[in-house]
Formats: C-alpha cells, structure tokens, sequence
C-alpha cells in the first residue's frame, strides 16, 4: 500500500503541521513516510504546501505530480491540484471561500466544512484536524489511535495539553463524513 | 548496535549525526535553505553534553577559515552553507585542500547564479566535483539522496576526510535538507580527544615543530607535492567509488542521476516498467570518485542514457566520458528551484525511444 | 696574567653579552636590512620561552612579508589566507582552550582584506592575542598602498602621496578595537630604537600575561618601517617614522584592564 498525498492551502491553515502529524502517525504505524512541504517565503502567508507519502515500501520520489488524495483547503489550491489526482482518486476540500467547485467527474470529492465545525466547537484553531479526522474516514490508512500518538510526537511537550481538543477535532471531523463504510 | 528512530529533516538529521559522531567543533553561517542545521545545534547546546564548540560566525568566509583552524589541530570539524555561501568559503576549501586538511563541508544546494532562488537544485556539481577554488586539488564529495544518508554521511565524510587528510564535500539539496523522513541513528560517540602527529597542538619537548600550510615558493618542491596530490586522488578513484543499481540487470534505458534526481528517477524506473518499458537507475552516490567504469560496463548493454539533474547539465559531461561514445546520452532536468517529476522524466525518456 | 693571543680569548661566556634567543630557529631571515619585523620576531620568540609557553604556543602567520615568520620561531604554526588568521585562531583557541593562540599579522592583512575577522573577533572577545604590524605599506608586493598608509604617504599605488579625498583616510583599527567590549587589553608601540623595543617587549609581555586568564582578546600593534618600500636607507626610515608615523599613530596603551588587579607587570613607559 502507499498512499500519496498533497496538502495545499494557505500559510497558516495548519498544512505543514497537519502533514507533519500524518508523517509521525506512519512512523507509529510502522510506515515508511516522507513529508516534503514547499519551502521559504511563500510560508508566511502565501499558499503552503506539503506532499505526505505513506508506505509499506520503500520510498522513492518525495516529489510528485500525481496523488491519490489532494486535501485542499483554498481556492487558489484547488485551482492548482484539480488535475493532479490520479483517476479514481480523491479530493477532499473545504468548502470555505470556495467560489468555483471542483469539476471532475472520474475522482470522489469531498466537500467538508471544516472551517463552520471548528467555529461550532469554539476552537478554530483545530481545523485543520477537523480536515484530518474526515481524511482519515475516507481514506483509513491510519489508525485513529496511531494518529493521536503522532500527534504527541509531532508537538512539543509545552502544548501536550492540547492533544484532548485535537482528539475531539478529530472524532468531528470523522463523524462530518459519516459512519466508516 | 542500538539505532534510533528519529522522524527529522535531513537539516536536522545532519546536525544531530554530528553530534552523535562526536563532532570536535562547527562553524557556520545562516543561510536558506539550511538554517536548521546551526539552529539545531544551538538548541541542542552539545557544549554542555559532548563538549562540541558550536559557533555562528561573522560570515562564511570567517565559518571556512575557523574549519581550517580547528582541523588544522587534528579535531573533526566541520561547516555548512547553501550555494551563494560555498562560493564564499572556495578561498578557504582550496587552502584546506592545500594544507591537507580533514574537514566536512555541506552543501544543501539551491538554485543559482548569483543570488538566485531558495529552492533546490543540483547546479553546484561543477563546483562541488572539479574545484571551485583555484589550484589542482579534489574534494572527496558525497551525495546522499535520502534523510538517512544525510546523516550517515556525516561519519562517513569524517572517515574519508582523516583517512586521505581531504575535506570532504556533502553535496546535498534543498529538498533533502527540508523533507523529513525517517531516520536510524547511530549511539552517541565520545569525542576522540587525540590529534594526529600532523596537527598542531603545541611542540612538545623532542619532536620537530608542526606547520599547517599551503605555501611552497619553490616551484620544484611544490610540483612535487601536485604530484603527491595527484596520487592521493588516484587511490581515491581506485578506493573509494560508491554508487547503487536499481533494476540495471535488464535494461535497455539507464537514467544516471544523483541525490534528489536519484530518488524521482527511481520513480521513473518504476512508472516506465509499469508500461513495459525496461528502464535502470545507477545512482552515484560518490561524485568524486565517480563511477566511471561502472557507467561504461552499463553503456555496453543498454541503448539510450539519460543524465537527469536538477541543472543545466553539468554532471552529464562526466557522463559522457566515462560512456565514451558507446550509446547517445541526454541530459534532463529542471532548473532555477523547479524540480522534474517522475513523469516529466519518463515522458522525455520516451521522446528519446521514439527519436531513435 | 694571561697573555692575550688572539680572538678566540675573547669568547668566553663571561663576555657574552648578546646571543641568538633559544626559540629562534637557524633559518636565516629573509627581511630586508633595517626591518622591524626581525625585532618583532625576536622579542616574541624571548616572551614565549621567558613565559614557558613554548609547548603551549600556537600562532597563526598572515600571508604579507611575515608569511614565513613559521620557518624562525620554534612552535607549532599554522599558516592563513590573506587576513583570515584571527578565524582559524577563533577556532583553534576555542577547540584548544589551554593553549596560547596568537597571530602575527601585517596592516594589509588586519586592516584591508581582514578588517571583518579583526573586528569581530575582538568584538566577541576571543582569548588570544593579536601582534599587529603596521607599516604603512604593501612591503611583500612591491610597496603598494596600505590601509595605514599616511595622508600624504608615496607608494606605488598612490605615487603622489595619498590623497585622501581620492584614497581615503587610513584606517586606525587599533583605535577601533580599543572601544569594543571584547578587548582586554590594547597597545601600541614600535621597535625603531632601543628604548622603544624595551617598551615594546614590555607590552607584548603583558599581553601574553592577560591573555592567559582569558578575558578577552589582547591586541598589540607595533608601528614598523620598511625602508625597501618606502625607499630610504634604515637610518632614514626610523626618522621618517618618528616624523610622520608616530604624530599619526601615538604610542602607548589604548586600553588597560580596569581594575587591574589580577596582574600587575610594570609600567610600559
């Protein structure tokens, strides 16, 4: 199995982060990961992204131009990465500021509203694990448990306090997509 | 040997390996794409644990000269830069060179000339593997293509560099300094604390006093040491090639690409044989020494090479001369920070078959 | 009473009065006649075997008309890039802690092309000591301008005198070094007659003493001549440099450790 993901977004979503978790929940899971983001200015508060690759086999390129999932997360993105899903794949997006709705008919899309759930919950800054827990309902290639154990690998210790309010982002955004299939 | 398992940026996976191999002294200079690697070491503050001297200097230049110093003492020191900065440090790396001094240099390459982009490329080769600096001189250069290598590398430059009494030249790129992976990390390694009898550490009473220098005005004496140089490169073209074959057995079509290239080429390799195309990667994994004769064995087989780096084409011409005209060879690649995917690669790989 | 007979009754270590320093090698120098840099040398070479350092020393050599200062004093050496030495000794001395790191450097070197590690390493206090020479001039090249060249001062590169409109002013370094935080203790001096080589010694002495306890870095200039370059015998030279360089460049200490209680050698003047 490998799974090959791009996160796309603007600076300060979460994206690297977000990508980041995953990475520390493959190693959890006993996966070969690569986290690769886009680097240097675009980061403060231009688009961000990250290509997160999860594998039962070594790894080759970190690079890519086709994935199986794209999790996007603004406009500019899912102009961007639309054709870059491999057919039959997946796009996950949030619907927030989305004025022209991807169009593709040979991929499952995904529209989620992240951004509403996190302000309903009061904590709009676990998003992007709202994003991340719907993710993880579509595509189950990590565990729930695994995840919430990068989690803790992925923060430093001074915010480990805040593991409990991203469990429950996560659970959400699970249950925004529905009962596992 | 207990290895552990660290998920980290080949920057930081670099900075810790140096700690762990017990690391005399760096000296760097902040500079993108490879800031991370004096940050780590900052906060990892190893003058506390191990005693290493970790310093940020006024400039590269100042950083490359204070290597020449410590290693001039015997000690494992070491610098890292991005491609403007190792263009600063060639005064220094050619005086290294001179006064046959052990050291590591990194280079995490971005795009150039000049100033350039802050995105990886592969366009320092030239410098990297055929001087830079003025004078005849080799740096031994190793190319990791995985967060993994970029720390094993790190003792192994050490290695190489006090065997020959070479710098050693890591030449890696902006993605692999960036991109994390996992990661096995060797034990902590005390710090040797003993200098070679070269090294100048004070003359004791009843041995001849030590000079660390590249100077010799008498030019009969200095071909002589040209010459002592020159057979020291040549044990290291006979001793020390390293490379990889990935799925060379039965190829018609050789990729031949280094580093981050190696990586998305292997991609490539698996996409053409997806669609019976019989494509192989031999990835050096030495620049200098480079696998000349294992290019050439491979040449005689397969019926189009591919160069494939993220440059204008520079590795290529070593290529070409160790193919020596067997088979017809291209080059591709993406420059200025861009970086070729495994599809683009394998497209233009096609281009060629049908060219034929 | 001995009848005496010939020359060799003479030689008798009761009448020896001046001798070769014992951490001078049998290189014979390659300065020109009347040059200060072999006083320098020879007062350095007393100071490291006065001091018991010989085994503890470990100096840098600039690349100028000093770049073999390796080849005449018997300690280990390292040899630098033109004006790097004060990084290598950055280096070395933090590597080596309990040796005694010095450079040797010349005003091209120090004060041109290594202005940058001059400033810094005194700025971060590194722990050891910087012996400046200061000419005025480009001796190993030909005699070209220095960045301590005097307003007014021929060299080859400024032919009708420097014209510091055109050219510049010079730069006093020491005087720069002198106000930052990292230095400890800053002199200046010459060695163009026999009282001045005793001040010199005296302060270059003292320097090699505060340097052993760390504080900062100690920074000794010695305002030299070079009759080659500026073209007068060595008689003409040294009254030349009493005229015109030291008017520019006054002698004494710049900065003294305050307070000094740690060591106190006596007065250099």
């Amino acid at each position: 199995m490998t799974e090959e993901i791009i996160i796309a977004g603007f600076g300060g979503q979460g994206i690297l982060s977000m990508g980041k978790i995953m990475a520390y929940s493959g190693v959890m899971q006993d996966m070969e990961v690569s986290w690769m983001p886009s680097y240097g200015p675009e980061m403060r508060g231009g688009t961000a992204n990250v290509t997160v690759i999860l594998s039962d086999e070594k790894i080759s390129s970190p690079i890519l131009r086709q994935f199986d999932t794209a999790i996007i997360l603004n406009q500019q993105s899912l102009d961007k990465f639309e054709d870059s899903v491999k057919k039959g794949g997946i796009l996950i997006y949030d619907s927030h500021g989305i004025v022209r709705h991807p169009e593709r008919t040979d991929i499952s899309l995904y529209c989620i509203s992240a951004v509403e759930e996190a302000a309903k919950m009061n904590n709009p800054r676990t998003f992007n694990m709202i994003v991340l827990g719907a993710y993880l309902r579509i595509r189950p290639v990590l565990t729930l448990e695994n995840v919430v154990k990068g989690l803790g690998k992925s923060l430093p210790e001074r915010y480990h306090y805040l593991i409990p309010d991203n469990e429950k982002a996560l659970r959400r955004g699970m249950e925004i997509i529905g009962p596992a299939s | 040997m207990e290895r552990e398992l660290r998920l980290m940026k080949g920057n930081e996976a670099v900075a810790e390996a140096a700690i762990r191999a017990g690391t005399d002294g760096y000296f760097g200079y902040p500079i993108t794409p490879q800031s991370e690697i004096v940050e780590y070491l900052m906060e990892a503050n190893p003058a506390e644990t191990t005693g290493m001297v970790v310093l940020q200097a006024e400039s590269e230049i100042a950083a490359i000269n204070m290597v020449y110093g410590g290693a001039g003492c015997g000690k494992k020191v070491m610098t890292t830069s991005s491609s403007p900065g190792i263009s600063l440090m060639q005064e220094g790396i050619t005086y290294i060179a001179g006064a046959e001094l052990p050291c590591l240099i990194v280079n995490i390459v971005r795009g150039g000339p000049g100033l350039g982009t802050i995105q990886p490329a592969q366009s320092d080769y030239f410098q990297a593997v055929k001087g830079g600096g003025h004078g005849d001189y080799h740096l031994i250069v190793l190319a990791p293509a995985s967060v993994q290598e970029m720390a094993d590398f790190v003792e192994l430059g050490f290695e190489l560099a006090f065997r020959y009494r070479n710098p050693v030249m890591m030449l890696s790129d902006g993605a692999l300094g960036q991109m994390m992976e996992k990661v096995y990390l060797n034990p902590q390694k005390e710090r040797s604390g003993i200098s070679p009898d070269w090294a100048t550490t004070g003359k004791p009473p009843g041995r001849e006093r030590n000079i660390i220098t590249s100077l010799e005005l008498d030019s009969a004496k200095q071909e002589l040491f040209n010459l002592k140089l020159i057979e020291k490169y040549n044990e290291i073209r006979e001793k020390e090639v390293r490379f990889e074959e990935y799925q060379c057995e039965d190829a018609e079509y050789l990729f031949v690409a280094y580093g981050t290239s190696a990586r998305i080429c292997q991609k490539s390799v698996q996409l053409a044989r997806n669609e019976g195309i019989r494509a192989g990667l031999l990835r050096p994994v030495t620049l200098f020494p480079f696998p000349e004769k294992q290019i050439s064995r491979l040449a005689e087989k397969v019926k189009i090479i591919l160069s494939v780096e993220m440059s204008a084409g520079q590795m290529i011409e070593d290529v070409i001369l160790a193919v020596g005209g067997k088979v017809p060879v291209f080059h591709f690649g993406r420059m200025g920070g861009m970086v070729q995917t495994p599809e683009e690669v394998l497209d233009f790989l096609k281009l060629k078959i049908k060219e034929a | 009473m001995a009848e005496v007979t010939g020359i060799k009754d003479y030689i008798r270590p009761e009448n020896l009065v001046y001798s070769k320093t014992r951490l001078m090698t049998d290189n014979v120098l390659h300065y020109c006649p009347g040059c200060g840099h072999s006083t320098a040398h020879r007062i350095l070479a007393e100071i490291i075997d006065e001091e018991g350092l010989q085994q503890d020393a470990i100096g840098i050599s600039p690349v100028g008309c000093s770049v073999f200062l390796y080849n005449y004093i018997d300690i280990d050496w390292q040899e630098a890039a033109h004006g790097r030495a004060p990084a290598l000794a950055t280096a070395i001395k933090r590597l080596c802690p309990d040796k005694f790191v010095f450079t040797y450097q010349g005003d091209g070197d120090l004060a041109a092309i290594g202005t940058s590690e001059t400033i810094h390493s005194c700025n971060r206090g590194e722990n050891f000591l910087i012996i400046f020479i200061n000419n005025g001039i480009y001796g190993m090249t030909g005699g070209q301008m220095a960045p301590t060249t005097i307003p007014g001062m021929k060299s080859s590169t400024s032919p009708y005198g420097r014209d510091t409109v055109r050219m510049g002013f010079p730069l006093k370094i020491t005087d720069i070094v002198a106000t930052l935080p990292g230095t400890y203790y800053v002199s200046r001096q010459s060695v163009h007659t026999a009282l001045n080589v005793r001040r010199a010694k005296r302060a270059l002495k003292k320097a090699v003493q505060y340097q052993s306890l760390n504080r900062g870095t100690c920074f000794v200039e010695i305002v030299s001549n070079c009759p080659a370059g500026w073209k007068m015998t060595p008689v003409e030279a040294n009254k030349w440099l009493e005229e015109n360089m030291l008017p520019y460049y006054p002698l004494g200490d710049l900065k003294v450790p305050q307070p000094e209680k740690d060591l106190n050698p006596g007065s250099t003047d």
